[in-house]
C-alpha cells in the first residue's frame, strides 16, 4: 500500500544542513494500522510528510498504491492527496468557515459532487462521528476532542483509503485520547482503512497499532509486530519509550531479595490463567512480586511480572512456565 | 462669505462647507475602492513569494518589496506633485477630485499591501497545510483558504487604511481637490478663521469615528475566533 525505500531528508539550516531522515525503508500493508513512535526530533514528522509529500524527500523512492508519488505532475500529485485523508496535532481546521463547512471542504475543493451532494455527505460523516448537533457551529465553539473527530471526518470526505495522523491525540486530555483511539480503531476495521500515525506516547501505540517502527535520529531501531515489540524491546530506545509510558513493570525489581530474579510475560489466555500459585506449590518455590501489570495491547490481553523466587526446584518451576506458553527471563541484578 | 447662522460661526459658509464634505466623501470612497482593488492583491503576491511560502519567489519578492518601500517612503504632498502628469495620463487631468484619486491611491495602496501581508501571515500555517493535504490548488488555498481566515485582519486593515486616506485627502487641496481638510488649512488656518477649522475638523473627526465603529462591526461580524 505505502512503500518508503532508502528515504533521505535533509534540512538547510542556516550555513550547515541538518538531516533529519536517513535511509528509512518502511512497508505498510493495506488496511493495517501502523504506527512510528519516536522522541520530538526523531524526524517523525518529515516522515510522515513523506507519504502525501507535503515534504518532498532528498532521495528514496515514495510509492503509494503502487504509483511512485515523486513521477506525478502537480495535478496527478492532488489526486493522490485527495485519496490519503490527514488530520493533525492541532487540528487545523478552518476558523471562518463552520464545522459542517469545514467538513465539506475537500469536496468542495474536488468539485466533483452538486452543492447540496457535498451538504448531505458532510452531515452523514458528522453523524459518524457524533457530531451531527454541532454542524452549523464554528470551530471556536467545540472542545479539543470535538474538534479532532471534526478533523476526521473532514480526512474522511474523499473516501481515502489512506489515512494519516500527525501526532493526533498530543494536544488531547487522556479521555478524549482514547475516543479518538478508539473512532480510529472503528474506522480502521469498518472501512478498512490503512493508518499510518506518528506519535511520542508509546500508549498510542498500544491502543492502536497492528505494527510500530521505533524511530530515532532519522533511523529506523526497531519494528515489528507490537506485542512483540511492546513485550520484548530490544534497543535502548524502545524500552526508554516504555519506560516513559508508565508502561514498565519492574521498576521494584532493585530492591532487596534473595533468589533469582524473572520476569514472566503472559500473552492472551494465559494471562488469565492460575499458573503461579499451582506451579509454585508443585515445584516448592517461595516467590515475592517485585512489579507487574495486566494490560492490553489492541485487544491482546497480556501480563507481565517480575518475581524474586527462593527455594524449592527454581528450575523446575521456569520449565513449567515455559510449558504453559509463558516467556521467562532472567533478569541479573 | 455670506455669514450665515449664528455670530458664533461668523465666518462658516455651511454651503461650502457642504461641498467640500461630499468632495472629501468622494476621494475617499473613490480612492478607498481603488486602494483595495490594487492593495490587496499586491499584498498577496507579497506574502505568497515570501520566503517559506506557497510561491516562494525570492527575487520577486525583492522587487516587490523594495517597490512598496520606495512609494511609502515618498512623503504624500511629493508624491501628489511627481505624480501629475502621471495622472494627466490616467484620468485626463490633475485637478479636482478626480486629479486627486490616483496619487491617493498610489500613497496608500502601499501601505494597505503591508497590512494585507501581515494579516496574512497571521493565518494558522497549519490550515494552510491541511488545505494542501486535501489537494487544494495554489487558486484554491488563496481564494478559499488564505482570503477567509484572514477576513478579518484585512477589514481591520481596511479601515486603517480609509483612516489614513482621510488625512491624506486634507493635503489633495494642493491639486484643487477641495475637501473639508483643504478647508481647514485654507481657511482656518491660512486666514485665522478659527470657526472654520473648528467646524471642519469636528466634522473630520465624526468621519474617522463613523469610519473606525464602521470597521469595527464589521471585524467583529467575521470574526469566529
Amino acid at each position: 500500500m505505502i512503500e518508503l525505500s532508502d528515504i533521505h531528508k535533509t534540512y538547510r539550516a542556516g550555513s550547515g544542513e541538518v538531516a533529519a531522515l536517513r535511509g528509512i525503508d518502511l512497508r505498510v500493508a493495506a488496511g493495517e494500522v501502523f504506527g512510528v513512535i519516536g522522541q520530538s526530533g526523531a524526524g517523525k514528522s518529515s516522515l510522515i510528510r513523506m507519504i502525501n509529500l507535503l515534504e518532498r524527500p532528498t532521495a528514496g523512492r515514495v510509492t503509494v498504491d503502487g504509483v511512485d508519488a515523486a513521477s506525478l505532475d502537480a495535478a496527478g500529485l492532488r489526486g493522490l492527496r485527495r485519496r490519503i485523508g490527514m488530520i493533525f496535532q492541532h487540528f487545523n481546521l478552518l476558523s471562518s468557515k463552520t464545522v459542517v463547512e469545514n467538513v465539506a471542504f475537500p469536496l468542495q475543493l474536488e468539485g466533483r459532487l452538486a452543492r447540496e451532494d457535498i451538504r448531505a455527505r458532510a452531515l452523514a460523516l458528522l453523524d459518524r462521528v457524533d457530531l451531527a448537533d454541532q454542524a452549523d457551529k464554528y470551530p471556536a465553539q467545540l472542545s479539543g476532542g470535538q474538534k479532532q473527530r471534526v478533523g476526521v471526518a473532514r480526512a474522511l470526505a474523499c473516501e481515502p483509503k489512506i489515512l494519516l495522523c500527525d501526532e493526533a491525540t498530543s494536544a488531547l486530555d487522556p479521555e478524549t485520547t482514547r475516543q479518538v483511539l478508539r473512532l480510529l480503531r472503528e474506522l480502521n476495521g469498518e472501512l478498512g482503512l490503512t493508518i499510518v500515525l506518528i506519535t511520542h506516547e508509546m500508549d498510542v501505540i498500544r491502543r492502536v497499532c497492528d505494527r510500530v517502527a521505533v524511530l530515532e535520529a532519522g533511523r529506523v531501531v526497531e519494528q515489528g509486530v507490537v506485542a512483540d515489540v511492546f513485550l520484548s524491546p530490544r534497543h535502548a530506545t524502545t524500552r526508554r519509550l516504555i519506560e516513559e509510558g508508565g508502561d514498565a513493570d519492574d521498576a521494584g525489581a532493585g530492591g532487596p531479595g534473595a533468589g533469582r530474579t524473572v520476569r514472566l510475560t503472559y500473552r492472551g489466555e494465559t494471562t488469565y490463567a492460575p499458573l503461579l500459585g499451582r506451579i509454585a506449590r508443585e515445584t516448592g518455590v517461595d516467590y515475592s512480586i517485585l512489579g507487574g501489570r495486566v494490560a492490553h495491547i489492541r485487544d491482546l490481553p497480556y501480563g507481565q511480572l517480575t518475581l524474586a523466587l527462593v527455594g524449592g526446584d527454581v528450575d523446575a518451576a521456569l520449565a513449567q512456565f515455559a510449558a504453559a506458553g509463558v516467556a521467562v527471563e532472567e533478569i541479573d541484578r | 462669505m455670506s455669514a450665515a447662522g449664528s455670530a458664533l460661526f461668523a465666518n462658516v459658509d455651511w454651503a461650502e462647507i457642504g461641498r467640500a464634505g461630499v468632495d472629501t466623501l468622494a476621494m475617499l470612497g473613490g480612492s478607498l475602492v481603488l486602494t483595495v482593488a490594487v492593495g490587496l492583491p499586491l499584498g498577496v503576491l507579497l506574502f505568497l513569494t515570501g520566503r517559506g511560502q506557497l510561491l516562494a519567489q525570492p527575487l520577486a519578492h525583492g522587487l516587490l518589496s523594495v517597490l512598496v518601500n520606495v512609494l511609502r517612503s515618498v512623503p504624500f504632498i511629493i508624491l501628489l506633485i511627481v505624480m501629475i502628469p502621471v495622472t494627466v495620463v490616467l484620468v485626463g487631468t490633475s485637478l479636482g477630485v478626480p486629479g486627486a484619486i490616483p496619487p491617493l491611491v498610489v500613497g496608500a495602496a502601499p501601505f494597505f499591501a503591508r497590512l494585507v501581508e501581515s494579516a496574512l501571515r497571521e493565518v494558522d500555517r497549519g490550515v494552510i497545510e491541511a488545505a494542501q493535504a486535501m489537494g487544494a490548488s495554489p487558486r484554491q488555498i488563496v481564494f478559499d483558504a488564505l482570503l477567509p481566515e484572514a477576513t478579518p485582519g484585512i477589514l481591520a486593515a481596511a479601515t486603517v487604511t480609509a483612516i489614513a486616506l482621510v488625512s491624506y485627502t486634507a493635503m489633495a487641496g494642493v491639486v484643487g481637490a477641495g475637501g473639508l481638510g483643504d478647508l481647514a488649512v485654507r481657511f482656518g488656518y491660512q486666514r485665522f478663521q478659527t470657526d472654520v477649522m473648528v467646524v471642519t475638523v469636528a466634522l473630520l473627526l465624526v468621519l474617522v469615528q463613523v469610519l473606525q465603529m464602521i470597521g469595527d462591526r464589521a471585524v467583529a461580524h467575521f470574526s469566529r475566533r
